[in-house]
């Protein structure tokens, strides 16, 4: 009985919850005429139209913006967690003086409003020459994700055992061998978890690219969308269509890796 | 470990240089603009003292933005927070399946604030999904997104959707520390479900509880991703945020230093609660 009753309530709860999203997926697959002439907005389409993506992947141009994520997205992780990797070994290895200071700057820079920043930033990319650019998001994302990761990666080795790395010194090895053969392989999977995290945010990032990109052509998904929602604010289905598409892909890669998603999300906030 | 002094700054050198280059050189920055009255065009940048911030407070759309935000704080930490709660533990119980309603809970977590916007643009148009709904009772068109007096709700209730996961997230986890046989011992000892949870789970759940709070009202006093996509801040400012002033100020008007001005009032409010974020952590680090 009690479990009759708990996935009764837990049904409920997650179909209200995902409401929203079953509203957009079922208007993605509608006609206007359907949409214009009923307003059941909760019922799945009686016909499953399929053109509304081909509409906002080719006219839309969801396409090119689809692409743009990608090529901010994946140097930004990658180049995020190679820098970090660094900052966090000398925070969890070393003892000198400045080491707690420094892993403060790192804390609190990650929760400073992004208004603070966001003249600066964007004053400085003129000035680089790399406003408009992929390279102007591309830096800021892993200029300012240093912050969390390095927290992040320090917690995760600092609980390496150090009588690995002892065996190591007395081998004669340098320092940077140590990082690069002992500690790095032994952080791969706070690497794992924290690179899924790191791309999902990344690839959800809107203020930034709003801020730094003007050309239609390097806005990456999010920008594009909202860019989109002027020009083809009637089409109700085919923006919806373009939700779904700029949802997807952060949709399956947590859904393929939610343990270390989740993981991630909460070694950085409650554990310390 | 040992070595010479300067081996750890070696390696600090590129990520910290980097950090200070994007963010910790432009907070001065901005603090020393929010002294100006840049445009940011004109080569040259004119001082004049505290006047941005008298302007501010004599600036309607500012306050009202100001207030908004008080009303996102709340909120967020009345209905975020215990609303987390609530779902973590009602999840948290040890069912076959329970696993799937959490992963599906998590979802909204994962979608950005572009299409969250659009997703419940489609909820709150005038002739929108609830307002269909609510029109098989009776009820005639509310203007979710238009009467100058609900949109902020409304848009609230949008930034909900993906917060009240994130806090059930982290209680969750805390969860997760509570040793099982404390609560079996109080089972043993006659303490009904209402006693376990306040006397021995929800003590247990002092530190993600902190965390939540710090980490929601953080959150709550920098939101703009869902006000700038879904209304603007409209009509007429009633749903502005100080996020969302900040960045049409410096961004559509050009007045970078008054901008500015708004960020470091936005970043002073804020720092307080990023303190106590701090001070957590440390202790945790100390313990």
């Amino acid at each position: 009985m009690k479990k009759i009753l708990f996935h009764a309530f837990a049904i409920i709860l997650v179909t209200v919850w995902l409401f929203p999203f079953m509203v957009t997926l079922f208007t993605s697959f509608k006609t206007m005429d359907n949409l214009m002439t009923s307003r059941s907005w909760w019922l799945p389409p009686k016909v499953w139209h399929t053109e509304n993506y081909l509409k906002a992947w080719k006219d839309a141009n969801m396409s090119r913006y689809f692409l743009n994520t990608f090529i901010i997205t994946i140097p930004a992780v990658l180049g995020t967690l190679f820098l970090s990797s660094l900052g966090a070994f000398a925070l969890s290895w070393y003892r000198f003086k400045f080491s707690k200071v420094i892993l403060m700057i790192f804390v609190g820079g990650m929760l400073v409003p992004f208004q603070m920043l966001l003249i600066p930033v964007y004053r400085l990319s003129i000035q680089l020459g790399i406003y408009n650019t992929y390279w102007g998001v591309i830096l800021f994302h892993i200029a300012f994700q240093i912050g969390f990761c390095t927290f992040f990666l320090r917690n995760f080795m600092k609980t390496i055992p150090a009588s690995i790395f002892d065996a190591a010194m007395i081998d004669g090895a340098k320092h940077f061998t140590i990082y690069s053969k002992i500690v790095l392989p032994l952080t791969v999977p706070a690497l794992a978890a924290l690179g899924i995290l790191e791309f999902t945010w990344i690839w959800n990032d809107y203020l930034w690219s709003l801020i730094l990109i003007q050309s239609d052509k390097y806005k990456p998904i999010t920008l594009g969308l909202a860019t989109l929602q002027g020009e083809w604010v009637t089409q109700w289905n085919t923006m919806a269509a373009g939700s779904i598409i700029a949802a997807v892909v952060p949709l399956v890669v947590f859904l393929m890796f939610q343990r270390y998603f989740i993981e991630g999300l909460t070694a950085g906030s409650v554990k310390g | 470990m040992r070595g010479k002094w300067w081996v750890p700054y070696a390696f600090l050198a590129p990520p910290l240089v980097m950090y200070s280059i994007w963010v910790l050189l432009p907070i001065f920055q901005t603090l020393y603009l929010s002294f100006t009255n840049w445009d940011g065009v004109s080569p040259s940048i004119n001082f004049v003292g505290l006047s941005n911030f008298k302007r501010l407070f004599e600036d309607p759309y500012f306050v009202t933005s100001l207030w908004n935000n008080v009303k996102w704080l709340v909120g967020f930490t009345m209905i975020s927070v215990p609303g987390g709660l609530g779902i973590a533990m009602f999840l948290n119980q040890k069912f076959t399946g329970s696993k799937v309603y959490k992963v599906l809970m998590y979802l909204p977590m994962t979608l950005s604030f572009v299409v969250i916007g659009q997703m419940w643009s489609w909820i709150l148009e005038p002739q929108g999904a609830l307002n269909s709904f609510l029109n098989l009772f009776g009820i005639h068109e509310i203007g979710w997104l238009s009467d100058p007096d609900i949109v902020t709700y409304s848009l609230i209730m949008a930034a909900l959707w993906r917060q009240i996961p994130y806090a059930m997230v982290i209680f969750l986890a805390g969860l997760n520390q509570v040793p099982s046989e404390l609560v079996e011992a109080a089972y043993v000892d006659g303490a009904n479900s209402w006693q376990r949870f306040f006397h021995v789970i929800l003590p247990m759940l002092r530190p993600a509880t902190v965390v939540a709070i710090t980490v929601n009202i953080i959150d709550s006093l920098r939101a703009f991703d869902i006000v700038y996509v879904m209304t603007r801040g409209g009509p007429f400012y009633s749903s502005s945020v100080m996020a969302n002033y900040m960045y049409i100020q410096a961004f559509n008007n050009y007045q970078m230093g008054y901008g500015a001005a708004i960020a470091v009032i936005q970043f002073l409010i804020t720092l307080g609660f990023i303190v106590i974020y701090m001070r957590n952590v440390l202790r945790r680090e100390e313990a």
